[in-house]
């Protein structure tokens, strides 16, 4: 349904996207999880018809997007990251118009259907510059829906609703992707999680993996993080595990509790006990650790090695997870109405 | 066909629902009534019976300022709210969208010259034998076909900036440069200045239809002026898509 192959856009001297190529078919909910910055606009723009790549070849519903535009938009939905609404039309007015445009039948019935899906058939004839933020996403996402599309393509769809909108329309991405395809951007890991069956993780116009959400996890936390702790002097440890064959990273979490990484494939357990024990520590403690989402993130979307500008993506990085620990409160307004 | 009729329906209904608009539209109607008034009162104590050229002539230039004004939202406001994302991805074709917005602001523009009828009808109750049908009808004609060439040109600017206040200046500079670029030549002489007297506005205007004159070559510049303005407004939002 989606098929992307080498898709590179430079805005001037800017390399926006940088040689993507991947594919999502019917029935499934492609992720595209990166910081801001990251090119998910930017890809899902060439995919919309929005704008050609500067190279690179991609189809969505078996039309070239570049040759075949205006079938590829006849096709898809699309909800901008910046949802695009006139504030001085009515929410029924605004769907008849797009309706008109994609010269639909019966569209008063659509429109009606697509309101209850979002549940807004009560707004209907409010002025659109009257709606809250979380009603505006909503509205956005009827548009998209209008001609059931057989591909949609969402923008990071839940910015600025608060929980239950969240969850609302979480659920509702999930039903929409039983019988269509739908590319679905965020940089919230828990949402790439929750609704996608697979998830590309992107950066600096990247693709950096590709998994199932379970699987990504699985692939760097059943990997080889552990926990050593001692009793007392440690003096001199960091050095005795990092050169243990295999050990990747030491890290000293506080004065006697230690973190090392080692490469896939080998237990290297036995070899770092058996070396810590025979420098005369005692060794009280050696467990792995699983990586949360968040660090699998930051691990996958960090340099290697890793550069001094790296401070920036964990920035950008950090204010993604604020955010979303922001949301609830956003539209809190809305909960009361 | 349908989408352009589709575009141009939600611009024209917007407009009345738009202080601005009426705005501009009770300000030509207004000045244009004071002009009215003093060249009526003017031609009558010189015993010089008014014409229809007292509601020409004011209503020509006022247009070059009340165009852009009505205009200049067209596509830069699209492009302010983000909706142009939602018009670039929709399954319309630039040429439509760009015909649609012309069509849209044209369509409102002709209600306001409809307005302008109460002027001709009312010099025709109080002036003797009745005013010069010919004028009137010659002059209204190339008001009409003017105002086509000012809208289209008003889009293609619009399509350039998101910010309104820069295409109204932009687009009254382009109407003023066009409507006084032969001004040059009656310094030069009557050699070299052909081509800059062919593209003043003035020239099609005043020495034809303002006088009763139907000319087919000031009905032809005024269309290819309209549809050339159009082709660069399509241009110009396809190179948006480039960028
Ligand atoms: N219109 C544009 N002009 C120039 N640079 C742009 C433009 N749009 C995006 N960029 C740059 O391209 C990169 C990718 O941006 P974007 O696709 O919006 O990322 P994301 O959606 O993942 O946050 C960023 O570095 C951004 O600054
Ligand atoms: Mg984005």
């Amino acid at each position: 349904m989606i098929q992307v192959e080498g898709l590179t856009k430079d805005y001037g001297l800017r390399r926006a996207i940088d040689g993507i190529s991947f594919h999502a078919s019917k029935g499934e909910i492609l992720g595209f999880l990166g910081p801001n910055g990251a090119g998910k606009t930017t890809t899902m723009r060439i995919l919309t018809g929005y704008m050609p790549p500067t190279s690179g070849k991609a189809s969505v519903a078996g039309y070239d997007v570049i040759e075949r535009s205006l079938e590829v938009r006849r096709r898809v939905g699309y909800l901008p990251e910046t949802v695009p609404l006139y504030p001085d039309m009515t929410v029924f007015e605004y769907l008849k118009f797009m309706a008109d445009l994609r010269h639909l039948s019966q569209v008063e019935d659509k429109v009606d259907d697509v309101l209850e899906l979002v549940h807004m058939e009560d707004r209907a004839d409010g002025y659109i510059a009257n709606l809250s933020k979380g009603m505006r996403q909503r509205v956005g996402l009827a548009q998209a829906l209008l001609h059931q599309p057989e591909v949609l393509i969402l923008d990071e769809p839940t910015i600025g609703l608060d929980p239950a909108q969240i969850h609302e329309v979480r659920d509702l991405i999930q039903d929409l992707g039983r019988e269509r395809t739908i590319l679905l951007s965020t940089h919230i890991l828990s949402e790439a999680q929750q609704v996608c069956n697979r998830v590309l993780i992107i950066n600096k116009g990247k693709i950096v993996a590709e998994d199932s959400p379970e699987n990504l996890r699985s692939r760097i936390a059943g990997s080889q993080r552990f926990r050593l702790a001692v009793l007392g002097e440690t003096e001199g440890l960091e050095k005795i595990i990092r050169d243990v064959p295999g050990i990747k990273t030491v890290a000293a979490n506080d004065r006697s509790v230690f973190e090392f990484e080692t490469t896939p494939g080998q237990d290297v357990r036995p070899l770092v006990s058996r070396a810590v024990v025979s420098a005369g520590y005692d060794l009280v403690e050696l467990y792995p650790i699983g990586l949360s989402l968040e660090e699998i993130f930051l691990q996958l979307t960090r340099d290697e090695p890793r550069a001094p500008e790296m401070a920036e993506v964990d920035d950008l990085l950090n204010t993604a997870l604020d955010e979303q620990l922001d949301q609830p409160e956003e539209d809190a307004s809305e909960l009361k109405g | 066909m349908r989408n352009i009729w589709t575009i141009a329906a939600r611009e024209f209904k917007l407009y009345f629902s738009s202080p601005a608009a009426y705005l501009v539209a009770t300000m030509l109607l207004v000045v244009m009534g004071i002009i009215f008034y003093t060249n009526v009162v003017g031609s009558i104590l010189n015993q010089f019976p008014p014409n229809t050229q007292v509601v020409l002539g004011p209503l020509v230039t006022l247009l070059l300022f009340a165009t852009p004004a009505i205009t200049m939202r067209l596509l830069a406001e699209e492009q302010r709210q983000g909706t142009l994302e939602l018009l670039l991805t929709a399954p319309v074709r630039d040429y439509e969208l760009i015909v649609g917005k012309w069509l849209g602001g044209f369509l409102f523009m002709l209600s306001i010259l409809a307005l302008t009828w109460l002027y001709p009808i009312f010099l025709n109750q109080i002036v003797d034998p009745g005013i010069d049908q010919g004028i009137l009808v010659s002059g209204y004609l190339g008001v009409i076909l003017f105002m086509g060439s000012l809208v289209a040109i008003g889009v293609a600017v619009s399509s350039l900036f998101s910010n309104q206040i820069a295409v109204f200046f932009t687009t009254l500079g382009v109407f003023l440069v066009l409507w006084l670029i032969s001004l040059p030549t009656q310094a030069m002489g009557a050699t070299g200045g052909e081509l800059l007297r062919y593209l003043d506005f003035s020239e099609h205007f005043y020495s034809t239809f303002y006088q009763g004159v139907i000319d087919l070559s000031d009905i032809i510049y005024f269309l290819s002026l309209t549809a050339l303005a159009l082709f660069l407004g399509t241009m110009s939002l396809e190179s948006r898509r480039w960028r």
